[in-house]
């Protein structure tokens, strides 16, 4: 799981849940893979990310330097795009779980596929 | 004319096809439909891609090896054997998946509003008995209960809310599911579809259809 992906997963489903959002990881391993860095992507993409979500699943394995506090003013500055990129599509949980925020309900991530399925009783 | 590639799928064995969907004609409609739209897709220079039910993974890896790294990619099916194979399918393929296993898009709440380019669902499509659907992980390749449409009728309200504004959502419809129906409901969601593409294969009637919420954009 990149963290692209963390930013669009919640638990809202599950009954009672106000947010769901976003949901910590408890990570047992993070791989960083190189992903050939596409700058216009990173441009277009960044308007779709939610910034504190993305600041907190930095933190949660550890790449939290690696980000700015905020989104970018200067879609041309490389430098920052590279940082993005690299916390974006680089870091990838392999093994752990995914936490909600509000229940503490787990869901593990194996083979770095997060399994989000729900019980009929979380619904 | 841009092309997708069929995917090398080459690494997916027999005993996987047992507990996911082998690609088949739907499959390949599916393929040959967004091949014919890539100029329509590259023009809105999508960031986001997401298929609902990748199975093998051929559709969702046909397009991101056509579009390439400037997007990305999401697949969820609800079999955690079919997430496994749509990540192996895009490896084989030199592209990148990410993938989780849901109900639909269930896991991730609302947080998808409105980011969506183009959204692709080949779904469980064929009239069966309502306790057929999703009674083990090939009916949930296949059966789709009343009208064909158990599982695709829970997707549809969330697809508008979904959407990019100019965002495009393919979908396959076999004749049995009710065509006029189904676009009546998406009318009334305001969004308009139209037929891309259809073939006749032995008892099915397949077709590809488009839905966009502006109608001056098919
Ligand atoms: C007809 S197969 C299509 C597979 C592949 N997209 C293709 O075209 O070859 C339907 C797929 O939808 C998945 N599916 C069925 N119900 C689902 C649900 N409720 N949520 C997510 N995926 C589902 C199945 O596991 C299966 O992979």
């Amino acid at each position: 799981m990149k963290l692209i992906t963390h930013n669009m997963l919640s638990s809202k489903t599950i009954k009672g849940v106000v947010y769901g959002y976003p949901l910590i990881i408890r990570a047992s391993q993070v791989l960083t893979k190189d992903v050939d860095f596409n700058p216009e992507f990173i441009q277009r993409m960044i308007p779709k990310l939610d910034w504190s979500a993305l600041k907190f699943a930095a933190k949660c394995v550890g790449h939290e330097e690696d980000l700015p506090d905020e989104p970018p003013a200067n879609m041309a500055d490389e430098d920052v795009l590279k940082r993005i990129h690299h916390v974006v599509m680089e870091v990838d949980v392999v093994d752990g779980f995914l936490e909600c925020p509000e229940t503490k309900r787990q869901f593990p991530i194996t083979n770095g596929i997060p399994n989000m399925l729900l019980n009929e009783n979380d619904v | 004319m841009s092309k997708i590639a069929t995917p090398d799928i080459s690494h997916l064995t027999a005993q996987d096809y047992e507990s996911i969907y082998e690609p088949a004609e739907d499959s390949f409609l599916m393929l040959d439909a967004l091949e014919n739209e890539l100029p329509l897709i590259m023009a809105m220079k999508p960031s986001l891609c997401v298929e609902v039910g990748p199975g093998s993974g051929v559709l969702i890896t046909g397009l991101a090896t056509a579009l390439g790294p400037a997007c990305s990619y999401i697949a969820a099916d609800v079999n955690m054997k079919a997430c496994m194979a749509t990540v192996a399918t895009a490896q084989k393929n030199a592209c990148s998946v990410e993938t989780f296993c849901s109900d639909l898009l269930s896991g991730c709440g609302r947080q998808l509003d409105g980011k969506v380019d183009v959204l692709i669902f080949n779904p469980p499509y064929v009239v069966t008995p309502p306790e057929e659907v999703a009674a083990g992980d090939l009916q949930h390749t296949w059966a789709g209960g009343r009208k064909g449409r158990q599982v695709l009728d829970r997707l549809m309200p969330e697809v508008p809310r979904l959407l990019t504004p100019q965002g495009r959502f393919y979908l396959l419809i076999e004749r049995e599911n009710d065509p006029e129906e189904i676009n009546a409901i998406f009318r009334s969601m305001e969004l308009f579809g139209k037929k891309i593409l259809e073939r006749k294969t032995g008892p099915e009637h397949l077709a590809i259809w488009v839905y966009t919420k502006l109608d001056r954009a098919l």
